[in-house]
């Protein structure tokens, strides 16, 4: 149903200097892809199959879907 | 400083892990209890309202971390109308949390418990058998391994501790409550009141909050369901409220924050590993509050624990559960099921509700009141009413 497809690009973007480190994303994360210290936010690419959960429940609207893929760090 | 080996090691310092740290080491078993953020404490990312009789069982109030007294209800339809319940008797506060995690903390520790922070759990530890054995901790920019004989983990609405051993906490983004919350000066309330406003425009799946802090300064905030904060953020929503409603308000702090609405998962205890508070999904699903579930929860926790270590039996860690839904559990699924219903209600049906309310006289307007006017077309629920407002 959702996109696999990486090449080495990660689609699920977080805006690092936006996000306000709730944990609410963490929480509906089906695969446990969302890594979350004091003040530090990662998707752990391997883990992540696009399923944009974590986008619909950010209450800033700080994770966006990318289409076009953003480069893994 | 830390050692590389407890009986206990407590994964999150809320009150949750606080009040589970403090208990598992009164059993006298030894105890860590490790903080990922700078402080125990901040930053606060909750609305603060508790209710006096589970607070009083874990700590005495005290004014230093108590901001308002609450004694009445006030409800909101969206038409404007207000009902309010006035409980004619202290029902509750609204605390510093800044405070009152840290005096929770303190308390653990009191009773022999270590505390740090600062330090990110990040992994676990198992034996061949796939039982947990300890962490493994990011601390001072090193890597650590701690090992205990049971982790509580403790770890808040993330839950990814429980996720390492196998515990599937995952919450639906339904049902997650996206959430938005200002603390504002120049918010002229009641100070004994918490004001909750219902309806589509104001906080869809959700409600929105006004809850007193002193002098003219309140929490101001809402949680939307997942499903609809998908479609528009909740940090929109509040902008509107505030602007409406407060125009001159003066923003002090402002935080964003997940309330997992569900019943606790069928499995929150593996081997070697216990939840608890938001981790275990202890949250009251209607009201969203979890600050005083979080220690029933977290004592229980703390206390097998600590009962299991001492008789050297690691099964007794299994009795956490129906020991949970004795306390809690079994209440928040009937709580849950009226939540289905309540926030499926459109704003005509609130206003409804809310003047049939109005019209009863003082003494009559109470909780259970509200409960039944609210449900009595679904006749199979009253009885949920009748079981849990028994009085
Ligand atoms: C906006 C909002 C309003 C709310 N309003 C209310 C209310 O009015 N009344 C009420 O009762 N409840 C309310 N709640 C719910 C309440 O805040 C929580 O239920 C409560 O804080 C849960 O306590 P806890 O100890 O389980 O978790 P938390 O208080 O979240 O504590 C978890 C701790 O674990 C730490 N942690 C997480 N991962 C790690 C790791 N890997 N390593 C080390 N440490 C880690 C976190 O930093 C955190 O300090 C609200 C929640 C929100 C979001
Ligand atoms: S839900 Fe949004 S604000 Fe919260 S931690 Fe995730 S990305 Fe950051
Ligand atoms: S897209 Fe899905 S799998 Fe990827 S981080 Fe978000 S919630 Fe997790």
């Amino acid at each position: 149903m959702f996109r696999m497809a990486k090449n080495n690009k990660l689609m699920i973007e977080i805006l690092p200097n936006k996000c306000d480190f709730c944990g609410c994303c963490v929480g509906v994360c089906p695969e446990d892809a969302i890594e979350l210290k004091e003040a530090e936010i990662n998707i752990i690419d391997p883990r992540c199959t696009n399923c944009a959960k974590c986008v619909w429940s950010c209450p800033i609207e700080v994770i966006k879907f990318n289409k076009e893929g953003v480069p893994v760090k | 400083m830390m050692k590389n080996e407890y009986d206990v090691i407590v994964v999150g310092a809320g009150p949750a892990g606080s009040v589970a740290a403090q208990y598992a080491a009164r059993e006298g078993v030894s105890v860590l209890m490790l903080e990922k953020d700078r402080d125990v404490g901040y930053p606060v990312r909750c609305a603060e309202a508790i209710n006096r009789r589970t607070l009083i069982q874990f700590i005495e109030p005290d004014e230093r971390w108590i901001n308002a007294t609450i004694t009445k209800f006030a409800f909101i339809a969206p038409n404007g109308i207000e009902a309010v319940i006035d409980f004619k008797s202290i029902q509750g506060y609204v605390l510093e949390r800044r405070i009152f995690d840290y005096e929770l903390a303190k308390q653990a520790a009191a009773d022999g418990a270590e505390v740090v922070t600062r330090a990110y759990v990040y992994d676990l530890l198992f034996d061949e058998n796939e039982t947990v054995t300890g962490v493994k901790v990011e601390y001072r920019g090193e890597q650590l391994e701690i090992k205990s004989k049971i982790v509580i983990a403790a770890d808040g609405v993330e839950s990814r501790v429980g996720k390492w051993a196998g515990l599937d906490t995952t919450v639906d983004f339904r049902d997650m409550e996206a959430c938005f919350q200002v603390t504002a000066a120049n918010v002229p309330v009641a100070q004994d009141t918490l004001y909750f406003y219902f309806g589509k425009k104001v906080s869809p799946g959700g409600y929105f909050w006004v809850f007193p802090k002193g002098e003219n300064t309140a929490n101001v905030g809402l949680g939307v369901s997942g499903a609809e904060c998908k479609k528009r953020s909740s940090l929109s929503y509040l902008t509107e409220n505030l602007n409406r409603l407060y125009p001159n308000a003066s923003i002090l702090t402002q935080i964003a924050g997940g309330v997992p609405c569900v019943t606790t998962p069928d499995k929150f205890i593996a081997d070697g590993v216990m939840l608890t508070g938001d981790a275990a999904r202890q949250v009251n699903p209607l009201s969203g509050g979890g600050i005083a579930s979080g220690m029933v929860g977290g004592s229980i926790a703390g206390r097998i624990a600590g009962e299991a270590i001492k008789n050297n039996n690691m099964q007794h860690i299994y009795k956490y559960k129906e020991e949970w839904h004795q306390a809690r559990g079994h209440m928040h699924e009937r709580f849950d099921k009226f939540k289905d219903v309540i926030y499926d209600f459109t704003d005509e049906e609130f206003n409804k509700i809310m003047e049939k309310l109005r019209a009863l006289p003082d003494e009559k307007r109470t909780i259970r009141k509200l409960f039944m006017i609210a449900l009595a077309n679904k006749p199979s629920l009253l009885v949920d009413v009748a079981k849990l407002f028994i009085v």
